[in-house]
């Protein structure tokens, strides 16, 4: 881990990483699309609204695994100081807040012919409310300093804090019987829904970890930058006074 | 320790009574936001007492907020706050302190007021009690996850503004759960489950909260 508090490092390897995630993020996103527009069969109750499914379900898996990717990165940030943990966190937050509103949203566009309504507030709706707000909690505090790193660590305290609700998104259609379906893949059995579909849904879901894996190094890379910028500013101004 | 965290109570709330402005605004707030409602959905009874005990619990959630993000700010900017970090009772002490001290002056009076705007907003008789039990629970909670959220934002900019989008999200299951407590009481089934299930949330709570708050005070402090 400690290899890479290096920044230059870091920087090689995400350098040297991305032709490869970049490659998979084309590949895999045509293939998925294909397979859950037109490869896969339509549901025999939901008819053709069944593949908002292919967007909505790895959305909203990663919208949970961002938030963990966050909170162990912050938690590494905070214990060991190590600067690019920081700064992963930080990278990850806005695009976690996107595939929570992604999910939200076709969430909301599959519940209206499916439910009859746009919203419930039922237990996995209101759960995963309370993340997207806990994104954007975390993105208002860490740029609410006027010195990034202590709005960094500020944050990351709130990202482990509000970690205790991924439990909850993650468990709440099995405590709480309300109106959103049960888990149907990742269970301890068989999963409990038809090949021809589920492929598709890993397809899309390794689609979606992909593209977040690059723009998360986008983003990590331009944080990288920005804040040695930063440092070469702090010492030039420093040279000239 | 628990000497040093007892004299950090005190001076608080001595603080907090001498200048009882905090206090007046807490409650005047509640007492005027909870009251709006009659006037915003009209003053037919039934109406009124469906939405009584969520009104006077969201109220009483945003009157406890007003007075948070000066839980630690004069203490930060007079210096007194580094003082308090080498003294015997630590920085979770202090949170814990500064928590008590929050709900005391804050947490409580607005529990006390809560019985008359039930019974203004035509709230079930039956179920005030268990709406002052379930405040007294649920009220020490928003002080103590209000701790984190002041500790975290003492030195922000707009800091005052983003308390409450970090602290609203994490109250969400003590509201939940005060509320379904009323609503049981009121149709009868017994409040006892989502009681118990407040309490636990504060038992959590009491030991954790303060834990996060020391690591953001900390932060403020390098």
């Amino acid at each position: 881990m400690h290899r890479y508090a290096n920044p230059a490092r870091t920087l090689r390897i995400v350098a040297a990483l991305f032709p490869w995630i970049a490659g998979a993020t084309a590949l895999l996103f045509p293939l998925g699309l294909y397979l859950a527009l037109a490869g896969s069969p339509a549901d025999y109750q939901q008819g053709e609204t069944v593949r908002i499914m292919y967007v909505h379900v790895p959305a909203a898996w990663l919208a949970m695994f961002i938030y963990s990717v966050m909170a162990v990165s912050s938690a590494l940030a905070l214990v060991w100081r190590h600067p690019v943990a920081e700064l992963s966190a930080r990278a990850a937050a806005p695009l976690g807040a996107g595939f929570t509103a992604v999910c939200l949203a076709t969430g909301a566009l599959w519940g209206q012919p499916m439910w009859g309504t746009w919203w419930v507030w039922d237990a996995r709706l209101t759960s995963v409310l309370v993340l997207f707000f806990l994104y954007l909690g975390y993105i208002a505090l860490a740029d609410a300093f006027d010195d990034p790193e202590r709005g960094g660590r500020a944050a990351g305290i709130l990202a482990i804090v509000g970690w205790v609700n991924v439990p909850i998104v993650k468990f709440s259609v099995d405590w709480w019987n309300t109106l959103h379906q049960p888990a149907s893949v990742t269970r301890l059995d068989a999963p409990a829904i038809h090949p021809d579909m589920l492929w598709p849904l890993i397809v899309m879901a390794a689609a979606f970890t992909a593209l977040f894996t690059l723009l998360w190094m986008i983003r990590l890379r331009a944080e990288l930058i920005e804040r040695r910028n930063r440092v070469v500013e702090a010492s030039l101004a420093e040279g000239l006074a | 320790m628990i000497q040093a965290t007892l004299a950090v109570l005190r001076r608080d709330l001595a603080l907090g009574l001498r200048q009882a402005a905090d206090l007046v605004t807490a409650v005047g707030f509640f007492a005027v936001a909870a009251l709006l409602f009659p006037f915003g959905v009209g003053p037919e009874p039934q109406i009124l007492a469906r939405i009584a005990a969520g009104v006077v619990w969201v109220t009483a959630l945003l009157a406890g907020l007003l007075s948070l993000d000066r839980m630690f700010q004069p203490d930060a900017v007079d210096g007194s706050l580094d003082q308090l970090a080498l003294s015997p009772a630590g920085l979770a002490g202090v949170a814990v302190a500064k928590a008590a001290a929050h709900w005391i002056t804050t947490g409580l009076p607005l529990v006390l007021v809560s019985p008359v705007l039930a019974i203004m907003l035509n709230l079930d008789p039956a179920a005030i009690t268990t709406l002052m039990v379930s405040m007294l629970i649920g009220t020490p909670c928003l002080s103590l996850f209000g701790a984190i959220g002041a500790a975290l934002t003492l030195g922000a900019r707009r800091g005052a503004a983003l308390v409450p989008l970090l602290i609203l999200p994490l109250v969400v299951p003590v509201l939940i759960f005060g509320v379904a407590a009323v609503e049981a009481t009121a149709t009868g089934l017994g409040a006892r489950p989502h009681l118990m299930i407040l309490a636990a949330l504060l038992a959590a709570a009491l030991p954790l909260a303060p834990l996060a708050a020391a690591a953001g005070l900390k932060l403020s402090l390098d």
